[in-house]
């Protein structure tokens, strides 16, 4: 059986990202973490598990940087 | 394999980066997982999704979010402390085809602009205020806020706010749902995913109302601050959806979108010609400007004496027959603490120009009714102008040499005539003979105007020709030398 290709991606600006873990808390499939690394600033910035994204978009409401969080979804094959 | 495309991503309308100081120009200056940085994606989403950006004027308070302008690539004004619904007021009436949004904390709108947000609800003003409710002063330091529910320790109420001391917390959308004029009013939360989708719904129909041109209205958000509350970030957002919601309930509190009607544009303004027909100042002969050699006139007329000589009338008939003389005037009468020791001064003008400050501060013209006036303003006048003074002569001391000094005992005038309280109109009299200041009928139908009853009018008439006669027979044998001595 082959697993079903994901619907969404997540992508982090780990600039902009304060490590508040709002993403975290949002994301329903709980795909997202807090990094073990620091960014320069000194935030445990928002990561991806790399697999489950739905594509939903919550954690880009849930993010209070502007430019914090980006999702994408799959193109559907018309 | 299929590709991606974005569906969520930073906003158009804000700025690409942020020149609030030279480094971390790509992010805010909000606290980690600050509820200002989720409304402010809320806003920025409900503008782009309206396509509202190119007509869209903020207005930012005094509070975290003072720095709203940073952000939004849109008009952008920053208002006083409290002050955001006047100003918006302002912008939304003289621009009405922009959507003018005042964002506002709790402090500024419930706490020191509370009139302010009351009034302009009351008046509906069709703009759009977004209210964020954290229960406290963020930016000041975790002070009591209106809104901070009851108990809650805080820098101000280290004992917890008690009722009995502090007041209960504050429902604006409760309050403001008690006024008939406002469209919409609905407070949302950002406790959970559910309440931030709301939440962003809600906001993005605010601003859509007045797109649509409708009335007064008014989202306010319970909104999550970490760093005062003391909580991490998901803390403080369940604090939100327990213990904040429990206190302000969220929901709406007035939805009259479906019924209201666009509000009809506000009538163009009269045009400028207009106004003195419709203030009922008379008729056209108001554009006559004094011609020739008069059209440069400049008076600055400065009268003073104490409370009961008719000082601010005799200023009023000077700018009154000035109007009619077809001049720019202004009439300012001097309130102050020197009222109380009963003296009383007004600053005149009389200009070809339009003024450009009704104050006095070096006349050209002095009208000294009594002795500590002409001690007090001599100094100030211009070198060249006039003086009259009510006496017999100059006090001694009191001489300029480079003014035009005529002493005359206008109290002993009027007394003559038999009314001494007349002595303001006889030095109307005389200065009206010294100058060419306005014309006898234009002094005349001034007096008229003002003074309603007709045994003061002919007083007055009297007295004025009185002052005249006076002021030529100190003329008329001489020359002007004589004047100028002193
Ligand atoms: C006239 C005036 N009074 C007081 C202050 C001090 N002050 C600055 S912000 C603020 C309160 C801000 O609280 P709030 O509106 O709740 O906004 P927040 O910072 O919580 O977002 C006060 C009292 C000021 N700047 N100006
Ligand atoms: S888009 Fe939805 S599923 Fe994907 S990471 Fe964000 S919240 Fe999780
Ligand atoms: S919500 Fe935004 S700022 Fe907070 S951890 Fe996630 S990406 Fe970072
Ligand atoms: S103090 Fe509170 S309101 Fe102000 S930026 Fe920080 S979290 Fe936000």
């Amino acid at each position: 059986m082959t697993s079903k290709p994901d619907r969404g991606l997540v992508e982090f600006n780990s600039e902009e990202c304060k490590g508040c873990g709002l993403c975290v808390e949002a994301c329903p499939p709980k795909v997202l973490r807090l990094s073990e690394q620091l960014n320069h600033y000194g935030y445990h910035t928002a990561e991806y598990l790399g697999a489950g994204c739905t594509g939903c978009g919550i954690c880009f409401f849930a993010c209070p940087e502007p430019g914090g969080i980006a999702v994408l979804r799959r193109e559907v094959a018309a | 394999m299929g590709s991606f495309t974005l569906t969520h991503e930073r906003p158009d309308c804000f700025y690409d980066r942020f020149e609030r100081k030279s480094e971390l120009q790509h992010q805010t200056h909000y606290c980690p997982g600050c509820g200002h940085g989720i409304v402010h994606k809320l806003l920025a989403e409900a503008i782009d999704g309206l396509g509202v950006q190119d007509r869209t004027i903020l207005v930012s308070p005094v509070g975290c979010s003072v720095f709203g302008y940073y952000y939004f690539d849109v008009g952008n004004v920053q208002a006083a402390h409290g002050r955001a619904p006047a100003v918006a007021t302002a912008l939304k009436r003289s621009l009405p085809d922009k959507i003018v949004v005042a964002y506002q904390g709790d402090g500024d709108l419930g706490a020191i602009g509370t009139a302010e947000i009351v009034h302009a609800a009351n008046r509906g003003e069709a703009i759009t205020v977004i209210f964020v409710n954290n229960g406290i002063y963020g930016m000041t330091g975790g002070q009591m806020a209106p809104t901070t529910p009851l108990g809650k320790k805080t820098a101000t109420t280290p004992f917890g706010r008690d009722a009995l001391n502090e007041g209960y917390p504050l429902h604006i959308c409760e309050l403001l749902a008690s006024l008939e004029a406002p469209v919409f009013l609905e407070r949302v939360g950002l406790g959970n995913n559910k309440q931030i989708m709301g939440a962003a719904k809600v906001l993005r129909k605010a601003m859509e109302n007045q797109v649509k041109g409708l009335g007064f209205s008014l989202v306010e958000v319970l909104s999550p601050c970490p760093t005062i509350w003391k909580m991490d970030p998901v803390e403080a957002q369940r604090f939100v959806r327990e213990e904040m919601a429990a206190v302000f309930g969220i929901g709406n509190y007035r939805d009259r979108t479906a019924t209201a009607t666009p509000r009809p544009a506000r009538p163009a303004p009269p045009k400028l010609e207009e106004l003195p027909g419709i203030l009922g100042l008379g008729n056209g002969d108001r554009d006559r400007l004094p011609c020739g050699e008069t059209s440069a006139v400049d008076y600055r007329i400065r009268v003073a004496g104490f409370g009961g000589q008719g000082v601010l009338m005799l200023g009023e008939v000077l700018a009154e027959a000035g109007l009619d003389a077809g001049y720019h005037v202004s009439w300012l009468p001097s309130y102050g603490p020197e009222m109380r020791s009963g003296t009383s001064n007004c600053h005149v003008r009389l200009s070809s120009r339009p003024i450009d400050s009704p104050l006095v501060s070096q006349p050209n013209v002095l009208l000294a009714l009594n002795e500590p006036s002409l001690h007090k303003f001599l100094p100030g006048v211009e070198p060249g102008g006039i003086v009259l003074y009510n006496g017999d002569a100059i006090p001694e001391g009191c001489g300029r040499g480079d003014v035009r000094m005529v002493a005359l005992p206008f109290t002993r005038i009027a007394d003559q005539i038999g009314v001494s309280k007349a002595a303001n109109i006889v030095i109307l009299g005389a200065l009206l003979e010294a100058t060419d200041l306005v014309e006898n009928e234009q002094a005349t139908a001034a007096l008229h105007k003002l003074v309603k009853s007709p045994k003061w009018f002919d007083i007055d008439v009297q007295a004025m020709e009185r002052g005249r006669e006076e002021m030529r027979k100190t003329t008329m044998p001489v020359s002007d030398d004589y004047l100028w001595g002193v």
